[in-house]
This record gives structure tokens, C-alpha cells and sequence, in this order.
């Protein structure tokens, strides 16, 4: 779907973009991440050709981007407003025609929308009339309203309400599900773990991870379990595994363990099934944000 | 639909519909035809009623020669000076001239009254005495009044225009107004119009409304097209003014001041045929309007104004959305706003100052070309008289002007209206002026 190959984009005193290149295939959702500052709207904003970058191609669904793309792309900035004294029928109106749709499928597609969103009321109130909550649901609309096969969303939940995101996220599934191909950029990555199916790590203008969520959480597992278990273990450390934390809690005694090389999680189990209650066994899997750190040490 | 027609046309509704402009729309005309309304009320009513003057002449030069004036009233009085001055102190209304003994030798004339005397009503005594006296004394020198009836010479000076096409009366007092008009409605509109551009861009820029835009238009469709969508807003005034200042003045014209326009139309004639300069202030003023109205080549004045307010006002307000891009809220726009301005305010005072005056001259010349002066100075030169050629280098360089502007513009617009909550500097504008694509 979209192809970003060796982007470079110079600022003035700072260089936001060092080479940077992505590949996000049709239909799935990618998670942008990096902190603050580390160059992820500058991509975005190349992506939506607002800016162009100083070298490097992107390609979308196999033709290099131009002008025509626009009307595919959906895109809800991290700073978004709407004009405050338009009325929020005209103003849709206007954005999707902008976005080059023509008046009457505008009309529909919106009416489709407001009624999806509960928001028919609102065709003739003005912007200021509205509360945030309002407000975030009608930017949200005039981002989806186009139809578009890629939408790039900037720091989606900023500022949004707990209900808002919810309706607003299984809005955004929903469209996933219907084909469209999403791009979540935040510097919150435990928000969108959960979501995405592929991510890529930004951090100072580099790239520096990307790849599917699964096989890069699979690439960072290091046979650490986690077991609740009540009795006495006796033991510290034996050829098995290599105790890692110990805490006694009021549900039992907590126990992080790596399992040493050549054995499985089954093999453990089988050692303290003998020995002592076991109530939980998990794995711990590394959260990408854990991963960011380990990566950003390195 | 074209996106930047769209752009125009959401600049164009979204102010058109506005409450304001409509009131400014009828407003104006309203005022206008009230104004001449009221100059043609006053030239007809001749001010307040006419002071009556007693005259108290001690000398017996004058006595009963005094002929009453459409403004002023004379009456002989043969109260003593002490008891018309106590006349003076009760009734405010009252003037009391007194005319000394000797004022044939240099003595002083004086007049009492409460109010201070208007100077329209002391120059209008000052004429008839002087000429009272000038008669008397040509008299006494042995010069009989047939052979001074023959010497009263009555000679007025008419400015005739001379082109290739012959000749044609020009009004010069005509040629004032519509310059001073057309010069001040260019100066006013450049700002006006101007400024709601930069307003607009700072709006969208403060709303963060502006990415989504520019995520669908380029940034200089988005500029232009509020150039432009807010440039037929300021037309669309004008012509507005234009239809409902002529209806209403013509409708005014035939029902309320139909008695009214034939007095000021035999008074015209009337003056023409006598060659007699307007002695009268308050009835001069009225006539040069309605004489400046009648002689006006609208049709020729109209286009030209038209021309240089776009092409001045596109010049201006590319400048304008630059700054309006450049900075996060209307207060920071000062520093920007008053350098853009120095030109017109310069021109403005120009105008009136120096170029009314001498409407040929080098400096006249060069202001009414340049095009960051032309669109105020041509304004005024023009009912002077400009030659084509000039006319046609000024819109030339006018045009020029405004697509060199318009591309400065452009250039810090599309840096200036993604940077946020930074103290911006003019090296900062050169510096996003020079960024690459």
C-alpha cells in the first residue's frame, strides 16, 4: 500500500528525517512510534504532501505519490480545529470537497455519517457552539468522510475523552475490517500495542525497529516467566533456571525466572508441580515500549 | 470543482452572509445620499436665518445703501450706540453694526453681538462696505456714477482642457473630489481588505484548521484563493454601493428634492449667466458637489478606479497573508503590519499634501508609476489628466507588482503557517523565504 524509501528531511537547524524507509501493507494497521520530536509528523506530513522531502520516494500502491493520492488519504493532524464560525454541514461539505468529491456524494457520505455518529442534530449548529467532545467526533468525521484507503491519524487520542476514543477506535476497526489501511502515529505506545499489526520504532529521525508486532515481540522473549505458586520452593538456582525477582504478596509467593537454555516452560512446570501449589504461570513478553528502551540503550 | 474555486467560493459566502457586511453595505449608501441630502437642505435653506444687522452709522457714508443678502439682512437704526449695545446684551440674536465718524479716515467699523460674527457673515460685510466705500470715493473724486456703472468689470476664468479631440470644460473643483474620493476609498479599502486577509490566515492558523486544508490544496491555492474570494467581497461592496447610492440618490432626487433640484439647477444657470463668484460659503459648497456630480466622466474614472484598487489591493494583501502566516495571534502582527503600510501612509499624505497640487510634477510622475504608490497617487493625478502611456506603464508595473508580491508571499506563507509558538523576526521571513521546495 504504502512504500516510504530513503526519506531525508533537512529543517533548518535540525534534520528531522535521516533516511528513513517503511514498508505498510494494504489493509493493515501501523503503529508510527517514537517520542516527542523524534520526526514522525514530518513523515506524516511528507506522506500527506504538505511538506516534500529533500530526497527519497514514496510510493503508493505502486505509483509514486502525486497529487491524485489525496483524495485516498484521510488525515486527522495532531493539532486539528475546525473553522468556529461555519456551520458543521457547510463545513464538511467543504472539506470533502476539497478532498474531491463532488457535492451530492459529499452530502450523502456525510448524512451516512452523522446519522452513524448521532450527530444529525448538529448540521446547522456552528463550531463554537459545540463542546470538545463534539467537536473531536466532527473532526473525526470530516477525516473518514472521503471514503479514504489510507488514514493516517496523529496522535488520535490526545485529548479525547475515555467514551470518545472507545466509539472512535471501534469506528476506526471497523474501517480496517472494510479494507481501509490505518496509520496511528503516538508517542504513547502502550495505547495502540493492543491494535496494531505491524509497528515501526522512530527515534531521533532514525528509524530504528520495525516489523510485525508478533515477530518482534517473539525476537525479544527470553524465556522470563512469571509464577504465583504457594509452599516452599527451597531453591534459588539450579541448572533449570535463574531466578530473577522474589516477593512474597498476600496471594501467594511471586517468582520471575528465566528458564536456561534447552529446557521449556513445560520442563519447569514439571519441576514445581512436585514441589509446591502452583497458581499462575505466564510468560513475560516484553512491552513495545520496553522494547523502545532496550533498543534506545543500545 | 476546481479546489481553488471552492476556496473562493467558501472566502466569498462565508463574509458576504456575514450581519456586518450587510449593515455596511446599506449603511454607507445611506450616508451618503444624508450628506448630500443635507448639503442640498442647507444650500437651499441658506444656513439659519438670515442675522438682521442694525446699522448704527455715525458718518452717514452708507445710509440705506446697505442691499440685503440672501444670508444677511441690513436695517438702519438710529438708536444711540449705548442702547443698541444694551439690545445686544438681551437678545443673542442681534448684531448691531456701528459705523464711526470718521471712517473715511480710518476709522474702525465695529459689530456687536453675543455670538461671536461667522466669518462667512463678516467677509460678506467686509465685501459690501469695501465696496460701498470704493463707490463713494471713486465718487468723490469727480467720477459719475453712469461712467462708474460703465467700469464695473465682470470677468470670470474658465479652465478649458485642450487634447487632440478638442476641447472640453474642466471643473477643477470636480477634479478635487473625485480624486480626494477615489484616492481615500483606495487608501481605506487597501487596508480594510488587506487586513481581513491577514485576519482570515491567522484564523485558520490559530483553528489548527489550516492542516487539513493544506493536506487537500497547496498552500498557495489555499492564499490565493482567499486573495481573491476576499477581493470580490471588497467588489461586490463597491458595486453594491455604487447601485444603491445612484438609485437612491436618483429616487431622492425626483420624489423628496424635486422642488429643490430645479432651485439649485436655475440658481446654476442663473450664476453661469451672471459670471458672479459665489459670494455665499454655505451655497458654494452645495453647488460645487452638484456641479461635481453632473461633470464627473464616470465612465472612464470607474474602470480606473476599479483596475488599481485590484491590482493595489492584490499587491497589499499577499503582503498581508505573509504576516498573517508568520505570526500566532493578531497582537504580534505590529511589528509587520507598519512597514508593509509606510508606503501607502506616505503616498496618502503625498497626495494631499503635495500631488493635488502639482499633479504634473516629477515626484507626481514617479509616485503614481511605482506600483507600492500608484494605486493612491494615479487616483488623485488622474481627473488632472494623465497620458494614456503613463496609465498604461502604471497598471503594467502594477500588475508586475502584485506577482512579484504574491511570489514573496507565497513563499513565507507556506513556512509560516506550520510553524507555531515561535517569536518570528524579519531574518527568520528571509530565511523561510529562501527554503527549497
Amino acid at each position: 500500500m504504502l512504500s516510504i524509501r530513503n526519506i531525508v528531511k533537512q529543517y533548518a537547524n535540525h534534520l528531522a528525517l535521516d533516511d528513513v524507509s517503511l514498508e505498510v501493507e494494504k489493509g493493515c494497521i501501523f503503529g508510527l512510534l517514537g517520542p516527542n520530536g523524534a520526526g514522525k509528523t514530518s513523515l506524516i506530513r511528507i506522506i500527506n504532501q504538505i511538506t516534500a522531502p529533500d530526497s527519497g520516494e514514496i510510493w503508493i500502491d505502486g505509483e509514486k505519490l502525486n497529487p491524485s493520492h489525496i483524495s485516498k488519504i484521510g488525515y486527522l493532524p495532531e493539532e486539528r480545529g475546525l473553522y468556529k464560525k461555519m456551520e458543521i454541514g457547510d463545513q464538511m461539505l467543504y472539506l470533502a470537497q476539497l478532498k474531491g468529491m463532488s457535492k451530492a456524494d459529499a452530502t450523502k457520505r456525510i448524512k451516512y455519517w452523522f446519522e452513524k455518529m448521532e450527530m444529525q442534530s448538529w448540521w446547522n449548529k456552528k463550531v463554537e457552539d459545540l463542546s470538545k467532545g463534539m467537536q473531536q467526533k466532527v473532526q473525526f468525521v470530516a477525516t473518514v468522510v472521503h471514503n479514504p484507503e489510507l488514514i493516517i491519524l496523529d496522535e488520535p487520542f490526545s485529548g479525547f475523552d475515555p467514551i470518545n476514543a472507545e466509539i472512535i477506535t471501534n469506528e476506526i476497526l471497523e474501517l480496517n475490517r472494510k479494507g481501509a489501511t490505518i496509520i496511528f502515529s503516538t508517542h504513547r505506545m502502550e495505547s495502540v500495542e493492543q491494535l496494531c499489526d505491524s509497528i515501526a520504532l522512530i527515534h531521533k529521525s532514525h528509524k530504528i525497529l520495525d516489523g510485525k508486532v508478533k515477530d518482534i515481540k517473539n525476537s525479544y522473549r527470553d524465556n522470563t516467566y512469571r509464577i504465583v505458586y504457594s509452599g516452599d520452593l527451597k531453591q534459588s538456582a539450579n541448572e533449570l533456571f535463574t531466578i530473577i525477582d522474589q516477593k512474597n504478596q498476600a496471594d501467594g509467593n511471586h517468582l520471575t525466572l528465566k528458564i536456561n537454555g534447552g529446557h521449556t516452560a513445560n520442563d519447569l512446570l514439571q519441576f514445581l508441580i512436585s514441589r509446591v501449589q502452583v497458581t499462575e504461570l505466564s510468560e513475560v513478553v516484553p512491552s513495545i515500549n520496553d522494547i523502545f528502551i532496550q533498543q534506545v540503550k543500545n | 470543482m476546481n479546489k481553488t474555486l471552492l476556496i473562493i467560493q467558501r472566502e466569498y459566502l462565508s463574509r458576504v452572509k456575514k450581519k456586518s457586511f450587510l449593515i455596511l453595505t446599506f449603511l454607507v449608501p445611506a450616508l451618503m445620499i444624508g450628506m448630500y441630502a443635507l448639503v442640498i437642505a442647507l444650500t437651499i435653506k441658506g444656513g439659519d436665518k438670515a442675522p438682521i444687522i442694525q446699522v448704527i452709522d455715525d458718518s452717514g457714508v452708507f445710509a440705506g445703501q446697505f442691499k440685503d443678502k440672501k444670508s444677511i439682512k441690513f436695517k438702519s437704526s438710529t438708536q444711540s450706540l449705548a442702547d443698541a449695545k444694551k439690545e445686544v446684551i438681551k437678545n443673542e440674536d442681534a448684531f448691531v453694526m456701528h459705523v464711526p465718524k470718521n471712517v473715511a479716515s480710518g476709522g474702525q467699523i465695529e459689530i456687536f453681538s453675543q455670538k461671536k460674527a461667522g466669518i462667512s457673515v463678516m467677509s460678506t460685510i467686509e465685501d459690501e462696505v469695501n465696496d460701498l466705500m470704493r463707490t463713494k470715493l471713486l465718487k468723490d473724486a469727480g467720477i459719475d456714477a453712469k461712467t462708474l456703472e460703465g467700469i464695473k468689470p465682470e470677468l470670470s476664468i474658465v479652465s478649458k482642457e485642450l487634447t487632440a479631440e478638442g476641447e472640453k470644460d474642466s471643473s477643477s473643483g470636480a477634479a478635487m473630489f473625485v480624486g480626494f474620493a477615489g484616492a481615500i476609498l483606495i487608501y481605506m479599502s487597501l487596508f480594510i481588505y488587506g487586513v481581513q486577509v491577514m485576519r482570515g490566515v491567522i484564523e485558520e492558523k490559530t483553528n489548527r484548521i489550516i492542516e487539513v486544508v493544506i493536506s487537500s490544496v497547496k498552500p498557495f491555492q489555499l492564499m490565493m484563493g482567499k486573495i481573491i474570494g476576499i477581493g470580490m467581497v471588497g467588489l461586490t461592496q463597491f458595486l453594491l454601493w455604487i447601485v444603491l447610492s445612484t438609485t437612491l440618490m436618483s429616487v431622492a432626487g425626483k420624489v423628496l428634492m424635486k422642488d429643490k433640484m430645479d432651485v439649485i439647477k436655475s440658481e446654476m444657470q442663473h450664476s453661469q449667466q451672471m459670471k458672479v463668484p459665489n459670494s455665499q460659503p454655505s451655497n458654494g459648497v452645495g453647488m460645487d458637489v452638484v456641479k461635481a456630480m453632473q461633470t464627473i466622466p464616470f465612465g472612464y474614472i470607474l474602470p480606473v478606479f476599479l483596475t488599481f484598487f485590484l491590482g493595489g489591493y492584490m499587491l497589499y494583501s499577499a503582503l498581508f497573508a505573509a504576516v498573517g502566516s508568520a505570526v500566532d495571534s493578531d497582537t504580534e502582527t505590529q511589528q509587520f503590519v507598519l512597514p508593509i503600510t509606510l508606503p501607502l501612509l506616505f503616498t496618502y499624505i503625498m497626495s494631499f499634501s503635495f500631488i493635488i497640487n502639482n499633479p504634473d510634477s516629477t515626484i507626481s510622475f514617479w509616485l503614481s508609476i511605482i506600483p507600492f504608490t500608484s494605486p493612491v497617487a494615479m487616483m488623485v493625478r488622474l481627473p488632472f489628466g494623465v497620458p494614456h502611456w503613463q496609465l498604461a506603464l502604471s497598471i503594467f508595473l502594477l500588475i508586475g507588482g502584485f506577482i512579484f508580491t504574491t511570489w514573496v508571499a507565497s513563499r513565507i506563507y507556506r513556512v509560516g503557517i506550520l510553524m507555531y509558538g515561535k517569536k518570528v523576526s524579519f531574518k527568520e521571513l528571509a530565511k523561510w523565504f529562501m527554503y527549497k521546495e
